[in-house]
């Protein structure tokens, strides 16, 4: 069989904007747990010309589906609306979006020529009357502009929030098919919001746990094209793959990078003991990081690279583990009831989420990386491998329903627990890896 | 205000066949197995070669010497009746002595991806340990973990999970190089 993907590369240089007008009355500060979103207006962007018709609309319902998804906001209905925003320059009735109290609004323009299109856009505080930050343009192609969308709701995003943006951002995952008994699945990438599904490999070999290169370039994955467990990695531009591990007699899995993209850390499993390697990507050497007779499994670098959180059941059961990203002594950091497995540092540095098992249930989870303040974000009959979004924000996760017909999804949870939501995926969709912000 | 930001674009499109392999497991070679009993398949009933009824058949091992080992929750220890099914693969496996085998270890859905696939390597291993304490030779067993991803009973009960902790001891005609 022979499968044909069509990958296009939408690269997006963005200069930074000079003017960071951050400080406004308007903000919404996410630490302090928002209850109430924040109502916004975001009318169909203005077509500049006749071909920007059918994006006038689109761009627009992208830019108020990334906000709203996230929980913070919350769109004003577009029938409540008095005024029409027909042109970009024209100066904003601020006392039209007041009276149906819309707090935010954010207006735009499109043009396409061709196969370019350019998008601008600006985001007003309605109740102070004022503009916060400065407009901004970007240009991108007729079927890129998804990305472009995208990049609007993240500025508006970062603007109000402070914090980083993520809305243009890629998650490959599992794609599944067929009955609990004859899965198939097979490497798919998507817009972080399930938009633009491609298929990356056949389904004819299992493949588990597919794990994003620090720069989104490449991807580690576990196949059993062999017939047995091994690390390959992918590049996502080429869909060329090459496997990384094949030490005859031993099988590999659970493979990730290091922060700088150098350094695979993954399991090796052989004659009945699963240990920690690390693996130098140009060489191909490898390095033994732990020898206990135990399972040491599920490895995760921090972000500074210097430290490796993993599970190990050393202690009976599966617990969560630091150590020295060269190995040596691990401190145990949990203690509470349950198991604890598939610990994944959180791009900030600050938090471990990790996947619980306790009294036949399964939670995604957050710590600190002491172990301390440990918080279930989740519950349900299997919740397992959390990945976190580029700003530390958001873990999107798999939750598989129980039973004969049970099937898995994708989910995402905000890490203060709120706005649970499924991702929508065509089938089955498991194992998710959170890309990098796009640049 | 300004409209201050460029935008660099570029495109590429690239066209890739993916490669095609034959089916990495499942066990191909084994389908169309004589439905009938091994244990009621005399001398005089005229043995089909291949069949349950032939006691050097793959079909034989599968259903008259058993060729799956269960296991308790979270455990890779062998039970005792797990042992005594192992001592009846020993026996086949030296009597033929043509086959080689890999020893598939199986996790129940209750776990962690990895951490099922590192079950499975050890359940996998406990078979092929015992194996080879009781004289078959290492050279003709190997050993790979499915971890959770292939059961055989699909509900979410105890009555399909002690199923699906499994080791199956999977025949392969010939040795291996």
């Amino acid at each position: 069989m022979t499968l044909r993907v069509l990958i296009a590369v939408l690269a997006i240089f963005t200069l930074p904007f000079a003017a960071l007008a951050q400080n406004g009355p308007l903000r919404i500060e996410i630490t302090e747990g928002v209850v109430e979103p924040m109502p916004f207006a975001a009318p169909n962007f203005v077509a500049e010309n006749p071909a920007a018709n059918e994006f006038a609309e689109r761009l627009a319902r992208v830019v108020v589906s990334d906000l709203a998804g996230t929980g913070l906001f919350r769109e004003v209905p577009r029938d409540a609306y008095i005024s029409q925003i027909t042109s970009f320059d024209a100066p904003v009735q601020y006392a039209d979006w007041k009276a149906i109290n819309a707090q935010a609004l954010v207006t735009g323009a499109v043009n396409v020529n061709g196969n370019s299109v350019n998008v601008k856009f600006r985001v007003y505080d309605v109740f102070s009357g004022t503009e916060i930050g400065s407009g901004l343009q970007f240009a991108g192609t007729t079927q890129g502009w998804r990305r472009m969308a995208h990049k609007v709701a993240d500025q508006v995003y970062t603007r109000i929030t402070g914090e980083q943006p993520y809305f243009d951002s890629r998650v490959v995952y599992v794609s599944e098919q067929g009955p609990k008994d004859k899965r198939r699945k097979r490497l798919a990438i998507m817009d972080y919001d399930g938009a633009n599904v491609q298929y990356l490999t056949g389904s004819e070999h299992l493949v588990l746990a597919p794990r994003f290169s620090p720069t989104g370039d490449r991807v580690l994955y576990t196949s059993y094209e062999t017939g047995f467990p091994r690390i390959y990695v992918l590049d996502v531009g080429s869909v060329q793959r090459r496997v990384l591990e094949s030490q005859e007699g031993s099988m590999s899995f659970a493979p990730r990078f290091s922060p700088n993209g150098q350094t695979v850390v993954y399991s090796l499993a052989s004659g009945g003991n699963t240990d920690i390697y690390r693996m130098d990507v140009a060489s191909g050497s490898s390095t033994r990081l732990t020898s206990a007779p135990s399972i040491e499994t599920a490895p995760s670098y921090s972000p500074d690279g210097s430290q490796i959180v993993f599970e190990s059941d050393r202690s009976g059961s599966q617990q969560i583990y630091i150590m020295s990203a060269n190995g040596g002594e691990a401190k145990r950091i949990s203690f509470g009831n349950g198991r604890y497995g598939t610990p994944v540092w959180s791009p900030r540095g600050d938090l471990i989420a990790f996947t619980k098992q306790s009294k036949g249930r399964f939670h995604i989870g957050v710590m600190r990386t002491d172990g301390s303040e440990e918080r279930l974000l989740t519950a349900s009959f299997l919740d397992e491998g959390p990945t976190w979004s580029p700003n530390g924000r958001v873990i999107m996760f798999t939750r598989e329903t129980q039973g004969a017909s049970g099937a898995s999804s994708l989910y995402s949870v905000d890490i203060s627990g709120r706005n649970l939501k499924r991702i929508p995926t065509d089938g089955g969709a498991s194992d998710p890896s959170w890309s990098p912000l796009q640049r | 205000m300004k409209m201050i930001t460029k935008a660099v674009l570029l495109t590429s499109v690239i066209a890739l066949a993916a490669c095609s392999n034959k089916s990495d497991f499942e066990g191909d070679d084994f389908t169309d197995l004589n439905a009938s009993s091994g244990a009621n398949a005399g001398a005089n009933a005229g043995i089909i070669p291949g069949s349950a009824g032939d006691p050097t058949s793959i079909a034989f091992f599968q259903q008259s010497v058993g060729d799956r080992v269960l296991f308790e929750v979270d455990q890779s220890s062998l039970t005792a009746q797990g042992r005594a099914t192992l001592d009846g693969q020993t026996g086949w496996l030296m009597t033929n002595s043509d086959y080689t085998a890999i020893i598939e270890g199986h996790a129940d859905e209750q776990g962690t991806r990895e951490y099922n696939v590192a079950l499975g390597e050890r359940r996998a291993n406990a078979v092929r340990d015992y194996l080879v304490s009781k004289g078959v030779p290492s050279s003709r067993l190997r050993v790979v973990s499915f971890g959770k991803e292939r059961p055989i009973e699909v509900c979410s009960a105890e009555g399909c999970y002690a199923k699906n902790r499994r080791a199956v001891t999977v025949l392969a005609a010939g040795l291996t190089g």
